[in-house]
């Protein structure tokens, strides 16, 4: 259960593995997403699809600018959203709802400037603190020996209680199979020692995969690098040990607020309240176990 | 870039884009066409450098470019001659570099005249036959050396069924130039032509040409100067968005004069990337399936090229590598006919071919709906959906004996004849299609050995995984024992025109069980022998008398020793970031072309931060971490003694050893059929006229006038009003070309499921489209539908004072797979370039309006509407058929 995050380790991060049972394991990995260099190309989920065989996500016309998969799911585990913003790039000031001119002559007045194109490649974020391992009653989700969380198809038995668990929504049951399917950050791959097969495949270097602490030093780096070109707006999204779910082991770059990329602005593990609520639903049930007591106890007086 | 640099590839490779300090990307989507490729440019922009997308439609490269410059389709030379007038005007050139590695200096004919005294035309044009003579166009003294070599100019370049005689290299009849002005004041020297030239190309007039604004414009002339000099480099990089215009090679040949005035080429982060396609395109016009070429950019013969000598004599260049050109031809012949090549015989060159007319792909279809073609094979190709007016190529299939398709699945071109758009309108019949179409399963580049020629001229060996399943068989096995079973048919034969194929070269070895040819051996013979049957280490060891075999001179060296170098695989972290050791480059492994650009002409570096190749004084020879494209031993200070011929000619501090004359090229003046210089023309179809010259249009441009293939009016014209928007196709990142490699795929058609056009906000409003729905795209060609896609990256453009909406089409669908679509090439008419037949596919014009498109013979009679609006009806097509190839 994760009412405690695991320690912090001296490089500032946290050890899920060790208090998962691990007692010799690697270093703790995931992936950084550099959403500043993405160029949408989604070969991350082509690579992710080829390598774990998932089924295609149906030939559905959607329009949400470039994306036709809609979002991560049993048969999508590796997602590319497009965002087609009306907001001049890089500066904090200017809202979502900037006035765009839309009067000729626009060329001139340069409306492209008031636009820009996000792409972001989303994932399982591999919680420090997972809230669909916690709820699993089967064990079928488990904690690796490399920090991440892994789904095993031949024990989940399908009852679903990790699908509302998630506060990414990423979890989710195939239609027709019943059970749960969702990225193992390739746990093949990484026992083979290779990179997953979205990394491996991201021509830009949007997609890192290394230890975790690595990670967070190259991606630190990155964003006062696009401080100091203006990008004010870029921000790491999940770097933080100490946020709702004890960080991500899947973590973000990202060049606006979380919401513009559908993602939660302040995730919680659904279960870090579990010892509170147990506390108080054990006060409650002790208060009316002595209320009901006493009752007994007037009554025979 | 030929014409422009001596040889007709890009002159750098994409590794060398993380050195560049501004990267201009314009005529290509490189992200989404190139995405691995273009790794090298965020590395470049990681690095600091800045990267500007200048395109008709914001794609995803432009979401990841410092800057992006929304620009009418078609209108490229207007903006980049623009940036040459800005260079020329505010002295922001190269001085020295110019001065010493251009022909800035060199003084042309005093007969020549420009598009500035004729309004749009230069000196020459013959408005009879629509084509120029380029006499005028010589240098000064050209003629000193004799009438017969302009008599020969005149007749191959004004010949119109020829093609790229001097196209892909720069050869001068009459060798090196002998009047020059190094102060550069001369008004006939190329530099102050050049100034004349482009001096009315403003920001004004290029606001008013592109709708681009003129500080917008600005802001990229002055990024790329102030990114270019002795500490720094830009480079350009484009692809089909350049070269598919009836203008396309004048467009790349103005960034061409750019970056030599910008000191561009031959220095690292610099040159000009031609990014192309396929994974082997620039290979298929190495070893050309060009009907004008042969390998190596050997021109096919001429009928006057009576023999061997003639044909060397009329295309080679006494002074410069094309020197060695009977070295190159002599040992190509001995490739393909072996010992049956002899100096009595003339090495066999009677068995070639003469060109006596157009035979380019176009000519051939529209000879096919003639029924003067019997039998046609397609193989990597599907032209019913990927190839220009693609109605006109079905029909021409549909007009056969007999048609072969190889490929991996029934594609489209396979299954024209119960299948496609003219079946649905009845104007094909399946009972009345005389085509017997046999589709052969190919294999995939798993399932076979081979090469691949990539964008930057690197050969790289694939192994075979997997042996093709089933009856699929290589492209090698197929040409293999195609030609011998026909050799086996003709054996015996006593008929002279079976000669040619009986005395052919043709013993690969084959192996396995399916009898695969050997394609090591395929590649040994092309980088060549010697009379000791030992493979020879580069074209320096070939010879003119016969003792060494090469199928393609500038391939010569991939198999140096015996060993097969484009499969070297030397991690790039064992080696310098050149990488020299993974895999071959033509030409002699060089990957940066022209290098000895890269130091001055004392042969130092023009600074240390751009250190390439240099000249090593105690070693008394050219190092650096590439190959130097130059001789080793040539000293900087070498001047060449009087009637040195060859690469002897070439001085030690002139890099660019192609050429006769040792330097770049500002001014053309041989190579290409539409002028030495490049000018704005409008496409063939445009709603506007030309803000620069009376001349609207290309003047020596290819067009074809034909019933399926009936062209717009233009602006100014009636009619013209009926089609007031213009389109432009393209790819997406998630589909290949034709789609036969993707939209059999699951994995690959969900992420683009469905043919769509990509409209502004303002234009949906305008017309009433709605995001989502759907829409039909009207042209005289016919109409197609497709889902629309309203979006802020189409931008209108204010040009000319009136308001421009563009069309965005992807390319990909047709009526197999699991995702079909209406075919965008279907609306694009025939117009080509005149120098290499590439057609005008990026910008045509069109009517868009909401709805699906009618189904049957009631989509004819919408077009057939749409063009009696247009002043295009029966009796115009009638006699437009009959004006045929009118200009």
């Amino acid at each position: 259960m994760s009412m405690t995050l695991p320690p912090k380790t001296p490089s500032g991060g946290r050890d899920p593995a060790a208090i998962s049972g691990w007692a010799q394991h690697p270093d703790r990995v995931g992936f950084f997403t550099d959403t500043s260099i993405c160029i949408g190309c989604k070969a991350c989920e082509v690579a992710c699809k080829e390598w774990n065989e998932v089924p295609d996500d149906g030939l559905n016309w959607l329009g949400q600018s470039y994306d036709h998969t809609g979002e991560l799911g049993a048969d999508t585990w590796r997602h590319v959203q497009f965002i087609e913003q009306r907001k001049r790039p890089g500066t904090a000031d200017e809202g979502l709802d900037a006035p765009l001119i839309e009067h000729v002559p626009l060329a001139q007045l340069g409306r492209e400037e008031g636009f820009r194109w996000l792409m972001s490649s989303d994932v399982c974020k591999h919680c420090t603190s997972a809230a669909c391992l916690d709820v699993c009653p089967t064990g079928a989700l488990f904690r690796t020996e490399f920090g991440t969380v892994v789904v095993q198809a031949d024990i989940c038995n399908g009852c679903g209680y990790c699908v509302p668990a998630c506060p990414f929504g990423v979890i989710d049951q195939r239609r027709g199979d019943g059970r749960v399917w969702k990225c193992t950050l390739c746990y093949d791959r990484l026992k083979g020692g290779f990179e997953p097969a979205c990394a491996q495949a991201c021509p830009t270097n949007s997609i890192q995969f290394g230890p975790l602490d690595e990670l967070k030093v190259r991606a630190n780096r990155r964003v006062r690098q696009l401080h100091e070109q203006g990008f004010t707006d870029a921000r790491l999204y999940g770097a933080d040990p100490d946020d709702g779910v004890g960080g991500l082991g899947a973590f973000f770059l990202l060049m606006d607020e979380p919401e513009v990329y559908r993602l939660p602005p302040d995730p919680v593990v659904p279960t870090r309240d579990l010892p509170a609520m147990w506390g108080a639903a054990a006060k409650a049930a002790t208060a009316l176990a002595v209320a009901t007591v006493a009752a007994f106890m007037a009554g025979r007086r | 870039m030929g014409t422009s640099f001596g040889r007709g590839g890009a002159t750098t490779f994409q590794q060398d884009l993380q050195h560049s300090d501004c990267i201009v990307i314009m005529g290509s989507n490189m992200a989404e066409c190139h995405p691995v490729g273009f790794q090298w440019v965020m590395e470049a922009k990681l690095r600091g450098a800045t990267i500007i997308h200048v395109d008709p439609r914001f794609s995803r490269t432009s979401a990841v470019s410092d800057m992006y410059v929304p620009i009418r389709a078609g209108s490229d030379i207007a903006f980049l001659g623009g940036i040459v007038n800005y260079i020329l005007q505010n002295g922001r050139e190269f001085r020295e570099y110019v001065e010493r590695y251009t022909n800035a200096a060199t003084i042309v004919s005093a007969e020549f005249e420009d598009t500035e005294d004729l309004d749009g035309l230069f000196s020459g044009f013959d408005p009879e036959r629509g084509v120029y003579d380029v006499t005028t166009w010589q240098y000064e003294g050209a003629g000193d050396t004799g009438a017969a070599a302009g008599q020969r100019v005149r007749h191959f370049e004004t010949d119109a069924a020829l093609g790229e005689r001097h196209g892909s290299h720069g050869a001068l009849p009459g060798g090196r130039p002998r009047h020059r002005d190094p102060t550069l004041q001369d008004p006939q020297c190329t530099f102050q032509l050049l100034k004349k030239h482009f001096t009315r190309y403003t920001p004004e007039m290029v606001e008013e040409t592109c709708g681009v604004p003129r500080e917008q414009f600005l802001r990229v002339a002055e990024l790329l100067c102030d990114n270019s000099g002795p500490e720094k480099t830009a480079a350009f990089c484009y692809a089909v968005g350049w070269t598919q215009h009836t203008v396309g090679v004048q467009y790349i040949r103005t960034a061409a004069i750019i970056q030599q005035l910008l000191g561009n080429i031959g220095r690292p982060g610099g040159g000009i990337l031609a990014l192309r396609g396929h994974a082997s395109i620039q290979g298929s016009t190495d070893i050309p399936t060009l009907y004008e070429l042969l390998p190596g950019y050997l021109p096919m013969p001429h009928p006057g090229d009576e023999d061997l000598a003639t044909y060397i004599d009329n295309n080679s260049s006494p002074t410069g590598y094309w020197g060695n050109m009977d070295k190159y031809a002599t040992s190509f012949l001995k490739a393909w006919w072996g010992d049956k090549a002899t100096p009595e015989n003339d090495f066999c060159y009677d068995y070639l071919p003469r060109i006596n007319g157009d035979h380019s792909n176009f000519r051939s279809v529209l000879d096919m709906l003639e029924h003067k073609v019997k039998g046609y094979f397609v193989i990597g190709e599907n032209p019913a959906v990927g190839s220009t007016n693609s109605k006109l190529q079905r029909l021409g299939l549909a007009n056969l004996d007999w048609l072969v398709v190889r490929d991996f699945v029934e594609i489209e071109s396979a299954a024209f004849w119960y299948d496609s758009p003219e079946i649905e309108t009845g104007e094909l019949r399946t009972e009345e299609i005389p085509t017997e179409v046999f589709f052969m399963p190919a294999a995939a580049h798993t399932e076979k050995d081979g090469s691949f020629t990539n964008t930057q001229r690197l050969l790289q060996w694939h192994h075979t995984a997997v042996e093709p399943p089933g009856d699929a068989r290589s492209d090698l096995w197929f040409a293999f024992h195609l030609g011998r079973i026909i050799r086996e048919k003709l054996a015996g034969s006593t008929d002279e025109r079976d000669r040619p194929i009986l005395d052919l070269n043709w013993n690969y070895p084959t192996q396995g069980a399916i009898e695969e040819p050997d394609a090591h051996m395929v590649l040994r013979e092309v980088s060549g022998y010697d009379a000791d049957n030992k493979a020879v280490s580069g074209f320096q060891d070939l010879k003119a008398d016969g003792s060494t075999a090469c199928g393609c001179w500038i391939y010569s060296g991939a198999f140096a020793g015996e060993v097969n170098q484009t499969a070297r695989r030397k991690p790039h972290q064992d080696q310098n970031w050149v990488a020299p050791e993974w895999a071959w480059a033509w030409p002699a492994n060089r990957r940066l072309l022209y290098n000895r650009a890269s130091a001055k002409p004392d042969g130092s570096p023009w600074s240390e931060r751009r250190r390439y190749v240099w000249w090593d004084d105690a070693r008394e020879e050219w190092t650096g971490y590439d190959v130097p494209d130059f001789l080793t031993k040539k000293r900087p200070d070498y001047k060449p003694p009087d009637g040195a011929q060859r690469e002897d000619a070439i001085a030690g501090d002139e890099p660019f050893i192609m050429q006769a004359d040792g330097v770049s090229w500002l001014y053309a003046p041989s190579g290409l059929r539409d002028g030495p210089m490049p000018a704005h023309y409008e496409p063939q179809e445009t709603p506007f006229r030309n803000p620069l010259y009376a001349q609207q249009h290309n003047p020596v441009r290819q067009t074809y006038r034909h019933r399926y293939n009936p062209y717009h009016p233009s602006n100014g014209q009636v009619g013209s009003e009926v089609f007031p928007y213009v389109f432009t196709t393209y790819r997406v990142t998630e589909h290949h070309t034709a789609g036969g490699m993707s939209r059999t795929l699951p994995y690959l058609s969900e992420l683009q499921p469905e043919m769509f056009c990509e409209v502004s906000p303002e234009l949906a409003a305008e017309r009433g489209l709605v995001h989502n729905d759907w829409a039909t795209i009207i042209t005289a060609r016919t109409a197609i539908e497709a889902r629309v896609m309203v979006t802020d990256r189409v931008t209108p453009l204010l040009v000319q004072g009136r308001t421009l909406h563009q069309v965005g089409l992807p390319y990909h669908w047709g009526t197999k797979g699991l995702t079909t679509g209406d075919s965008a090439n279907d609306l694009i008419p025939l117009a080509l370039d005149p120098n290499v037949h590439i057609q005008e596919s990026k910008a045509a014009t069109c009517d868009i309006r909401p709805g699906r498109r009618p189904r049957g013979p009631a989509l004819l009679a919408l077009v057939e509407q749409y063009r009696r609006r247009a002043g295009l009806d029966g009796a115009e097509s009638r006699r437009a058929a009959a004006k045929e190839h009118d200009r």
